[in-house]
């Protein structure tokens, strides 16, 4: 990482959450990647999104009410 | 070779769209890796395979949420999850006379551990009044199980009447769509339908091997899972997740399956349901006006393309639906299927058990010179059967 706390993850319980989610920030033009779920975090094998701390808000509401969210933490 | 007259897509529908066959070279060729394991791009794209799939899919059939709809291997395999996994033993289930082994099966073998099943009688066309639902309908009462339409006479059920009957009493719905859905219109919310059981690989114009259910929300709960596994989540835990789809989806899915599943919707979405039927509702009626004017002939069902599918039951005087079938094939290169169709219950019904009948399903593919020529071909069967035997 170059930077520290730049990036959020959106953490779901099944990956096809995160691939819905995936689709609804396209959508709503919201930079992100899917990738997997860092060791640190969660010993899962699954995927998760990855977005800018800036965007929390609008993650957050886009998200809201449409897919289940486990967690959103630091990168 | 000579192109052969498909007659038998309520089986499995035959061709399929040119997209159905290139989604899934190309998922071969350029995808190819597991879905949701790995987390490597390729992957990831399986992955998107397949929710492109369960959202178009979840569109088809007014679902909001396309996380509640699962795969499966096929309609059966959703029928048994709807069956096996919900009923306890003092349940109490109501079914239609018109049904598939898919349901029967399942369901009498959930009569031997103490679930009482009422079957609905239906008139001779396969027809059913939703009052009697109405009647059968006691303080156990726990689920209604229910065809779309018959695959024996294409007799298409008040879907939409049993379910505001089952909604007002507070009792599961579930609708097997494996003749419909593709063809005739499914909107869950309007049709109150809390499980809807479907296959890709008829109307749906997906391959074999592809199916699935609906899952109303809150159900998932009070539906045991068959399989357990593997699911890519929670793989820190020895215990089955308990959410959708995962709950119901374990062990690697059947991607190159589901991505020429999601193009079979795609066609149907671009080409337009309403057309597609309007297509199979000619042919159909074209088949059973000319089969109606053979003499010898005897057509079961409501003989009304409006009431029901492409699917025409028929019988010819002094030859079986064996008989007939194999010289549709050999002498006419047109594919049919003689006998029950698997649904001994429906045979009870038409009063055709246990001899069964000929089944012409004819499909989006065909044309009325295709219908002509079997007309044509039946003509000269039934003479030939009132002919008498050497």
């Amino acid at each position: 990482m170059t930077s520290g706390n730049t990036y959020l993850i959106a953490l779901f319980p099944s990956t096809s959450g995160a691939l819905m989610a995936e689709k609804l920030f396209k959508r709503e033009g919201i930079p992100h990647k899917i990738i997997p779920v860092p060791r640190q975090i969660s010993s899962d094998c699954g995927v998760c999104l990855r977005f800018s701390v800036s965007e929390r808000e609008r993650a957050e509401k886009t998200l809201a009410g449409k897919v289940d969210i486990q967690d959103i933490c630091p990168l | 070779m000579k192109r052969p007259i498909y007659m038998d897509n309520a089986a499995t529908s035959w061709p399929k769209p040119e997209e159905t066959l290139t989604a899934m070279a190309t998922y071969a060729q350029s995808v190819g890796a597991n879905p949701g394991r790995s987390g490597h791009s390729m992957s990831v794209d399986a992955g998107r395979v397949i929710f492109d799939t369960r959202e178009a899919a979840a569109d088809l059939f007014g679902v909001i949420n396309p996380l509640r709809l699962i795969f499966t291997k096929n309609a059966t395999e959703a029928l048994n999850i709807a069956i096996l996994g919900l009923l306890k033993p003092g349940d109490h289930v109501i079914t239609s006379g018109m049904e598939h082994n898919s349901v029967m099966r399942p369901l009498k073998a959930m009569e031997k551990r103490g679930v009482e099943v009422s079957v609905i009688p239906c008139s001779s066309s396969g027809e059913m009044n939703p009052d009697d639902v109405n009647r059968a309908i006691m303080t156990s009462t726990r689920a209604i199980y229910l065809t779309h339409a018959s695959n024996v006479t294409g007799t298409i059920m008040p879907i939409s009447e049993v379910g505001t009957i089952a909604r007002d009493k507070e009792i599961i719905f579930c609708v097997d769509a494996a003749q419909t859905a593709g063809v005739i219109p499914i909107n869950v919310e309007e049709m109150s339908v809390d499980l809807l059981a479907f296959t890709g690989h008829k109307s749906l114009f997906g391959p074999q091997g592809t199916g699935g259910l609906y899952i109303r929300d809150g159900l998932e709960g009070k539906i045991s899972p068959l399989t357990m596994g593997g699911t890519g989540s929670s793989s820190e835990s020895l215990e089955h997740p308990d959410f959708l789809p995962d709950k119901f989806e374990s062990g690697t899915p059947n991607t190159i399956g589901i991505a020429g599943l999601g193009a079979g919707i795609q066609f149907i979405k671009r080409t337009g349901i309403e057309k597609i039927r309007k297509k199979e509702q000619e042919l159909t009626a074209m088949l059973i006006e000319g089969i109606a004017s053979i003499p010898g002939a005897t057509l079961y069902g409501c003989r009304d393309e409006k009431r029901q599918t492409a699917v025409i039951s028929f019988n010819i005087e002094g030859m079986s639906p064996a008989e007939v079938a194999l010289a549709l094939d050999e002498e006419f290169n047109i594919m049919s299927r003689p006998g029950l169709q698997c649904a001994p219950a429906a045979h009870h019904t038409t009063g055709t058990f246990p001899g069964g009948t000929v089944r012409l399903s004819p499909g989006y593919f065909l044309e009325k010179e295709d219908v002509e020529k079997c007309i044509v071909a039946l003509e000269a069967l039934a003479y030939r059967g009132k002919e008498p035997h050497s």
